[in-house]
């Protein structure tokens, strides 16, 4: 059970109750539409659309207010950045509160793949939309629709620069020379899609950004659709464009054209198969999972949802403590194994995560956050996790919880006698405390 | 040596640690030092070392070249040929003194446009992707040991680069924020993770290295016995009550402390590190922000700068050690010759390199220069290598770290045709 939680989902907490099956409680949370958008958690966190028009008030804003203050005095603040804080908070406390962790794992596994950071071009503004708008709404469905919705989202489109992408033969690329830029066509499909293992030359990737030419972002009285997204068909190269020995003609149902056969390519397979595998059964991914879940992908044509529930029927993970945890999956298991007591100030998660090195939506580069212990147990970063499990445990001084009782709940079985001896001398909750949220079992996963 | 109580309780006796410091002092293995800087993203080096004297250059680029050496925000003139980016100020200082050495048209033995395979193949040294170790890691495995157990690799940051993943254990160093356990706490912590492949040598190290830190950056490089360790670590557990969160550091999603920015502070602080007595010996230092596929001008001025102020913060803090000093900074391929659409580059092949320090013989160019014709570029896309990155490595380990001929093979497998680069190195 507690493998249940902590190896497909972010660990146990008092909001969950498995019963006696573990595996049918985790494909049970497969069923149904997301349940953080059916829960009203996020009501009244922006749209794309919306985020692009708040974007745009803030630049004019900004613009009129340093026209009024020409000293520089003071200093202006848009509504952007208080929306995504906003946003990212939300999706971080329900990730932190759900029942329906392994569903929400998935979610967070797959706004990594299409990973998307808040340090470039303002994509922060759009990032929390395009979770709830291209990714929460397919995580059971299939995966060429997703691919669809994340790479004409304005939170991508922004990021790698396809909304600046002009094909130089377009009239709008001839009429002001502005040209191609190939960021977004290389690496939807380097790190997307078909992966390098498909052996695509320069030429492809040239190609594949000149059919993503057009694909922009607009406010919305300029004609864009709820998400931001906006076609420019006179920044849309000419003429057809050959990616993979595959032909596309022109116009924006290239796009989707092209995007829907490198989703469906069979290297694709291979390579989500890997990355699940990586993330839900161990660091070195067994290479008879990988073909099973591969498999499972080809045979459906990319359903998530049976991909997912192959997932859980893998024999090989179910092995326990296979996985260190992350900085992301260590921080949200312990607010899900010891909630902070209601009557305390809200922990920070963004801002601790900022200390452990893995800054919500803020992976250095496309590629996301790594999720192999080699990339998270250096010495400062182990050391660092127990200085915040020792900080976070403050919380619990007088709280009135019983860690062992926390610690039995989260971990079950796994809680090793050597924990319990130790927690059980310990000179106060707080110790007791850091040593549940520092063992071997609960860093694991 | 101020001596915390972490350590007095978990019986790493004063005279155990200080010992082993203090042994390993006068028995180091090395004086030298040597740092690895990696951009990661690719760095466009014909915009840090502009050849401005080849008369293709600006249709290439128009919009991407500074103004000429001289001019109002000018480059900084590198004999006539070549100019150094106006972002590096004090990089034109050190090359002005000799001790910069750029490098130009060098790539590594792939030809890959991958961010991420590219990154991968710098640092495992090799094209060859069944090796799983980083060429610096492996180039620490042919050093000595020291004696007394401190370790002469040290990773600047939280995430450890497959630079320096392998066999031999490196230590990290990062800027602590949170409160941190009692020494008695964290000895039970250490004790519950004894059994641990990847933790327990993590704490154990952590433990042992917050000592050294500690005394270091208090400004206590040499040891006291006897001093009061109290006063250096009680300040964590108080005060932090349940209200840890309440700092001011940045809540933006994704706003961590941007490496380039925060690279000068740290710097100074590893700097501190590698100048210590028994301190560090080979260190690796991560930055972000080279992938300037849009507005390349404007987007390179805060990397650019936050890498010219750490440098120099480097060499301030290492103070005499400088002298003993050998810097590489290095990234993973280079970027279009041309501009793209957007005034930015996309990803190409050859870059630039520097190697600076006391001992490096700079104040030169070193390029062989291919040439920017459309027949003489890369795939008539990008800047064609002349010079193999490894050559460059192998010539800085031989040289400056003493690496023999038989070492630096096992350290670049398959690297046989490439000759070490000679001359990166000051003759005494």
């Amino acid at each position: 059970m507690a493998i249940a939680a902590s190896r497909f989902g972010f660990g146990f907490g008092p909001q969950d109750d498995p019963g006696s099956d573990p595996r049918a409680w985790l494909k049970a949370q497969l069923q149904g539409p997301d349940p953080g958008l059916e829960s009203g958690a996020f009501a009244g966190l922006p749209t794309g659309g919306q985020a692009v028009d708040t974007l745009k008030a803030d630049a004019v804003a900004r613009k009129a207010f340093l026209a009024a203050n020409p000293s520089g005095q003071g200093q202006f603040h848009g509504q952007s950045g208080p929306n995504a804080r906003a946003d990212a908070t939300a999706q971080l406390n329900f990730a932190a509160t759900t029942p329906f962790s392994f569903r929400e794992r998935l979610v967070w596994f797959w706004a990594n793949h299409f990973s998307v950071s808040a340090q470039q071009n303002q994509a922060g503004a759009f990032i929390g939309p395009m979770l709830r708008e291209a990714i929460r709404p397919h995580v059971t469905g299939n995966f060429t629709d997703m691919v669809l919705a994340v790479e004409r989202h304005p939170a991508m489109l922004r990021y790698l620069d396809n909304d600046v992408s002009f094909g130089p033969d377009s009239r709008a690329g001839l009429r002001t020379g502005r040209g191609l830029n190939e960021n977004l066509g290389r690496e939807c499909m380097e790190l997307h899609t078909v992966g390098l293992a498909a052996g695509y030359t320069q030429a492809d990737v040239t190609a594949m950004a000149n059919i993503l030419t057009g694909w922009s972002i607009a406010t919305s009285d300029k004609g864009a659709d709820a998400t931001g997204f906006f076609y420019r068909p006179f920044a849309h190269e000419p003429g057809p464009q050959t990616v993979l020995g595959r032909q596309f003609d022109g116009g924006e149902q290239a796009g989707i054209d092209a995007l829907t056969f490198l989703s469906t390519y069979p290297t694709t397979y291979d390579l989500l198969a890997r990355k699940l595998v990586t993330q839900f059964v161990a660091d070195t991914p067994p290479p008879e999972a990988v073909a099973r879940i591969s498999g499972v992908l080809r045979e459906t044509q990319g359903d998530l949802g049976a991909t997912s529930t192959a997932l859980v029927d893998l024999p090989q993970a179910w092995v326990p403590g296979q996985k260190l945890k992350t900085p992301f999956d260590y921080v949200l298991s312990t607010m899900r194994a010891a909630p902070p007591p209601p009557d305390q100030k809200p922990p920070d998660i963004m801002g601790i995560l900022n200390q452990l090195g893995q800054p919500v939506w803020g992976a250095p580069l496309p590629n996301g956050w790594p999720d192999q212990a080699a990339n998270w147990a250096g010495s400062d970063a182990v050391m660092a996790r127990i200085d915040w499990a020792y900080t976070y445990s403050s919380r619990f001084a007088d709280a009135g919880e019983d860690p062992m009782q926390l610690a039995d709940n989260a971990l079950g079985p796994l809680l090793r006698p050597d924990t319990q001896a130790a927690m059980g001398s310990a000179g106060s909750p707080r110790e007791a405390m850091t040593l549940f949220l520092t063992a071997p079992e609960f860093q694991r996963r | 040596m101020l001596l915390s109580r972490r350590a007095t309780l978990l019986g790493l006796g004063l005279t155990a640690t200080l010992g082993n410091v203090r042994f390993a002092l006068a028995d180091a293995p090395t004086d030298k030092r040597f740092v690895v800087v990696l951009q990661r993203g690719a760095l466009d080096g014909m915009s840090a070392v502009v050849p401005y004297g080849d008369a293709n250059l600006a249709s290439l680029r128009p919009a991407l070249i500074p103004p000429a050496p001289g001019q109002p925000g000018g480059m900084f003139d590198l004999g006539g040929f070549f100019g150094l980016s106006p972002n590096f100020p004090n990089l034109a200082a050190m090359y002005q003194s000799g001790e910069m050495l750029p490098i130009h048209a060098v790539a590594g033995p792939y030809r890959t446009r991958s961010h991420f395979e590219a990154q991968d193949l710098l640092q495992i040294g090799t094209d060859d992707t069944s090796i799983t170790s980083g060429w610096l890691n492996r180039a620490l495995a042919e050093m000595p040991r020291r004696d007394g157990g401190s370790y002469l690799g040290l990773n600047a940051g939280l995430g450890m680069p497959l630079l320096l993943q392998g066999p031999v254990y490196v230590d990290s160093y990062a800027p602590e924020h949170f409160a941190e356990p009692s020494p008695d706490l964290l000895a039970r912590i250490a004790a519950l993770n004894s059994a641990d492949p990847l933790l327990q040598p993590a704490i154990a190290e952590g433990i042992q290295a917050a000592n050294f830190d500690k005394s270091v950056m208090s400004g206590n490089a040499a040891a006291t016995p006897g001093a009061d360790a109290m006063s250096q670590n009680s300040g964590g557990a108080a005060g932090s009550g349940g209200n840890i969160m309440s700092d001011d550091r940045a809540r933006v999603p994704g706003d961590v402390p941007k490496t380039p920015g925060g690279f000068p502070a740290l710097a100074t602080q590893i700097g501190q590190l590698l100048a210590a007595d028994g301190g560090p010996r080979i260190a690796v230092f991560q930055l972000e922000g080279w992938d300037t596929h849009g507005n390349q001008v404007n987007g390179l001025k805060r990397p650019m700068t936050g890498l010219d102020a750490g440098l120099l913060n480097l060499k301030t803090a290492l103070g005499p050690a400088w002298a003993q000093t050998c810097v590489l900074v290095i990234t993973e391929f280079g970027r279009t010759a041309r501009m793209n659409g957007t005034k930015g580059t996309d990803h190409g092949t050859a870059a630039a390199a520097f190697v600076l320090g006391g001992a490096v013989q700079g104040g030169r160019v070193v390029a062989s220069w291919p040439g920017l014709s459309d027949s003489q570029l890369y795939q008539n896309r990008d800047l064609a290598p002349t010079l193999d990155i490894r050559a460059v490595a192998k010539g800085a380990l031989a040289q400056h770290l003493g690496l023999s001929g038989a070492a630096l093979a096992r350290v670049f497998p398959g690297s046989g045709d490439v000759s070490p680069l000679g001359g990166i190195i000051r003759t005494a």
